[in-house]
């Protein structure tokens, strides 16, 4: 084929009025003016932090913190170093992240089907809390659940008393603690016990329903043995686990479980706000299934309920993933407005205390920015997995 | 025809006569009720718990924001009320959350911006109006200047500098917001078009500002500007401290409309690209004469859905030290001469009805613009 190119022509000439010539002009134009721009960022900072006596290293990193954190999911106190006051921000950024993710998604997916409902008051409740929720800021909401809700609460001195030996008060919620006697452990063994034959009793159930079209009662069943196993477990090893409840000594409570009131802001405040988004997606991926699916399933007998848990929502999780992914990384970016109400994450910790103690913002900077964005691509690679398991096989 | 002749019968049949109209099988009240609240026994439980319910919130909200609120008197009044909104302190405080510490004498800067701005939104968003490029160069390119000029001031024109840390309230938040819809949506479809571009760097280039501005929260994004920003650059060139959150916006939100845009461009038929192409139209000519124009028209509801975003967001600036709307709420709420029971509540709720009416009025504008898109594609 070669012979039939023509010769004169096969020289390119250096031009810009040549598309190709063009685009690699205009690449190298930007490339070496955002090199050059680099390039005079980092000068200017590295003379910028000199003369302010910021400095350049990680070094801080293993220095002595000298600061409390009152929330504390793993050994941190004010000995720490930067690094361990690092890793309480991430861990608690995570705890409540994950937390929040399970209420708004099921705060969603119930109003997100209320939105639907066929009883006119039902949905229009559903539909007034999401478009009350939605179009309020964030920020808004959690001063106003942190500072005109659970602020105002009586002191430990005249806590709410819930029945249970729960405390309310302005200093959080304090529940009582588990204590663990030998023998524990069986309860414990019992529960996994419970799990496995639940398990293995659906696969029989199952495999029952192929061969006969009988249907055996898995929830009930699976509900009897986790509740029976480990409460027959829990008497017969004699009472082995108790509860410390907490009681008021001085000013403050002693004993149990607190839950404070900034991390009880940011989970509710976070919740309600993503689970209004949850329900739009919700509903959206509902009406996105053919009606034609929903009449099909009444047709063959099934009972509404049914052909929503086993026609419709299957088929409607495949549209709702993906932007339900991207709710689960705003949430987990939203945490950070932590920092307005005094909830220990990341941001406030790290970008914030550690940054005004050490100075050193850019490399706090550029560590914080990286744990986003880590978070941001570990999220949406799970997903992305499990989009691509429940998408559609065509045939 | 005469009337005899149309009742003369021509055969020998007797006419049929006239039926009844059918009975009215249009739902009453009682069939509505039956077939959407009480359609079966659960339907009937649930609609009873959710009266209550709706009806308890309507109630404790109705109570707090009207009935027991004092709308008259001063502080000893709102002391004395435990139970309902405090209205008295956001008359005082009114000023204060609009204006913030601007000064009084000059406020009419802020008024005259504030009206230009609107009538030239609406003049934008009003599909039916004439003339809209025009609207669009004056709002995109016009306006911003020249608001900058009249809320600055500028010794030349006779008008007195205001300093940027005098500016608040409402005022910075419609400025953020402005700033951040004049400049993301410009930066934003250019990035869209190098995201789609054939050549490498370009593409990686954009590729990358837009994941990375997307995959970090907006408060580290401000915490950047404001630390960094001073570093980047010599002493001289420091932005002032409005100036900073204002370019956090600007690039925090143009990597959010870069994906608007993008779907919008992804969702033009090729076609149209091949027969610009075809027609051998240069890319500038066809982007902005054919394609930009189709694609940005079916996005205008994800454009506003990302402003209202934006608008929202712009809360955050708090964090770096700027008096917006809702900062201004909060100094206004801890003020110890208004200490009351009822002070951060009565604060909360109108901060609360101002950002939702705006937030609402703007989606409910977005769903109108759904609705006439959809009916223009129908055929």
């Amino acid at each position: 084929m070669s012979d039939l190119s023509l010769p004169a022509r096969s020289r390119r000439s250096l031009s810009l009025h040549d598309k190709k010539v063009r685009g690699i002009f205009y690449q190298v134009l930007l490339a070496g003016s955002l090199l050059a721009l680099a390039l005079g960022i980092g000068i200017q900072t590295a003379s910028n932090m000199r003369a302010r006596g910021i400095p350049l290293s990680f070094d801080f990193w293993n220095e002595s913190a000298g600061f409390d954190i009152n929330q504390t999911l793993i050994p941190y106190d004010t000995l720490s170093t930067y690094g361990q006051a690092f890793w309480v921000g991430v861990v608690n950024t995570l705890y409540v992240s994950f937390l929040a993710i399970l209420l708004a998604t099921l705060l969603g997916f119930v109003v997100g089907i209320a939105r639907l409902s066929q009883n006119w008051v039902v949905s229009k409740v559903a539909t007034s809390y999401v478009e009350v929720v939605r179009n309020v800021p964030l920020l808004l909401q959690l001063l106003f659940w942190y500072n005109a809700v659970l602020k105002p609460l009586p002191p430990p001195k005249s806590s709410i008393a819930i029945p249970g030996g729960i405390y309310l008060n302005n200093r959080g919620l304090i529940i009582p603690e588990i204590q663990l006697h030998p023998g524990a452990g069986l309860v414990g063994l019992a529960f996994a016990a419970a799990v496995f034959c639940s398990i293995a009793f659906w696969f029989y159930a199952k495999r029952v329903q192929r061969g006969t079209g009988k249907q055996l009662p898995v929830f009930l069943v699976s509900l009897a043995a986790l509740a029976g196993f480990p409460l027959v477990m829990f008497l017969a090893a004699g009472e082995p686990v108790s509860f410390i409840t907490p009681h008021l000594r001085g000013f403050n409570f002693q004993g149990g479980h607190q839950l404070y009131p900034e991390f009880a802001a940011l989970l509710i405040g976070l919740s309600v706000y993503t689970g209004s988004y949850i329900a739009e997606i919700v509903r959206s991926g509902i009406q996105a299934v053919p009606k034609g699916q929903t009449e099909a399933a009444y047709a063959l007998g099934l009972s509404p309920g049914k052909t929503l848990r086993l026609v419709i929502v299957p088929q409607a999780l495949r549209i709702i993933i993906p932007p339900l992914t991207s709710q689960y990384l705003n949430l987990t970016k939203n945490s950070s407005l932590a920092v307005f109400i005094g909830y220990p994450d990341l941001v406030q910790i790290f970008a914030g205390t550690v940054l005004n103690q050490t100075g050193a913002a850019v490399q706090v900077m550029a560590i914080t920015l990286s744990v986003y964005l880590a978070i941001s691509i570990v999220t949406s690679m799970a997903m992305n997995a499990f989009n691509q398991h429940s998408a559609i096989v065509e045939r | 025809m005469s009337d005899q002749s149309l009742h003369t019968p021509v055969a020998n049949v007797a006419l049929i006569p006239a039926t009844a109209p059918p009975a009215d099988v249009r739902p009453g009240p009682v069939t509505w009720i039956k077939g959407n609240l009480f359609s079966t026994p659960l339907s009937g439980v649930l609609t009873i718990c959710f009266v209550l319910l709706a009806g308890w919130l309507l109630h404790q909200f109705l109570s707090f924001a009207i009935f027991y609120a004092v709308w008259s008197g001063g502080r000893e009044a709102c002391r004395a009320n435990p139970e309902g909104a405090c209205w008295p302190f956001i008359a005082e405080k009114f000023d204060y959350l609009r204006y913030g510490a601007y000064p009084v004498s000059e406020r009419w800067r802020v008024n005259l911006t504030q009206a230009v701005g609107a009538t030239l939104i609406v003049w934008l968003l009003w599909t039916k109006a004439p003339q809209r490029k025009v609207a669009a160069v004056l709002f995109f390119i016009v306006y911003p200047v020249a608001a900058f000029v009249l809320l600055r001031g500028a010794a030349w024109l006779n008008l007195p500098v205001i300093d940027t840390t005098l500016w608040g309230g409402l005022l910075i938040t419609l400025l953020m917001s402005i700033v951040g819809i004049v400049f993301s949506l410009p930066i934003g479809v250019v990035l869209a078009l190098g995201r789609r571009s054939e050549l490498p760097i370009i593409k990686a280039v954009c590729v990358t500002f837009i994941e990375v501005v997307r995959g970090v929260p907006f408060i580290t994004v401000l915490f950047m500007a404001n630390f960094m920003m001073p570093l980047f650059v010599p002493d001289y060139l420091t932005p002032d401290r409005l100036l900073r959150p204002l370019i956090a916006i600007a690039l925090f939100s143009s990597a959010y409309m870069a994906e608007v845009v993008r779907a919008g461009l992804q969702a033009i038929p090729k076609g149209q690209y091949e027969a610009a192409e075809a027609l051998g139209i240069s890319y500038l000519n066809m982007m902005r004469l054919i394609v930009l124009p189709q694609a940005l028209t079916i996005v205008i509801p994800s454009i506003v859905s990302t402003f209202i975003g934006l608008f929202k967001d712009t809360t955050l600036v708090a964090i770096v030290g700027i008096a917006d709307f809702l900062k201004a709420v909060e100094t206004a709420r801890v003020d110890p001469n208004w200490a009351g029971p009822t002070i951060s509540s009565t604060g909360y709720l109108f901060a609360g009805l101002v950002y939702w009416g705006f937030c609402f009025g703007m989606s409910r504008y977005s769903q109108a613009m759904e609705r006439q898109l959809a009916r223009g594609h129908k055929r």
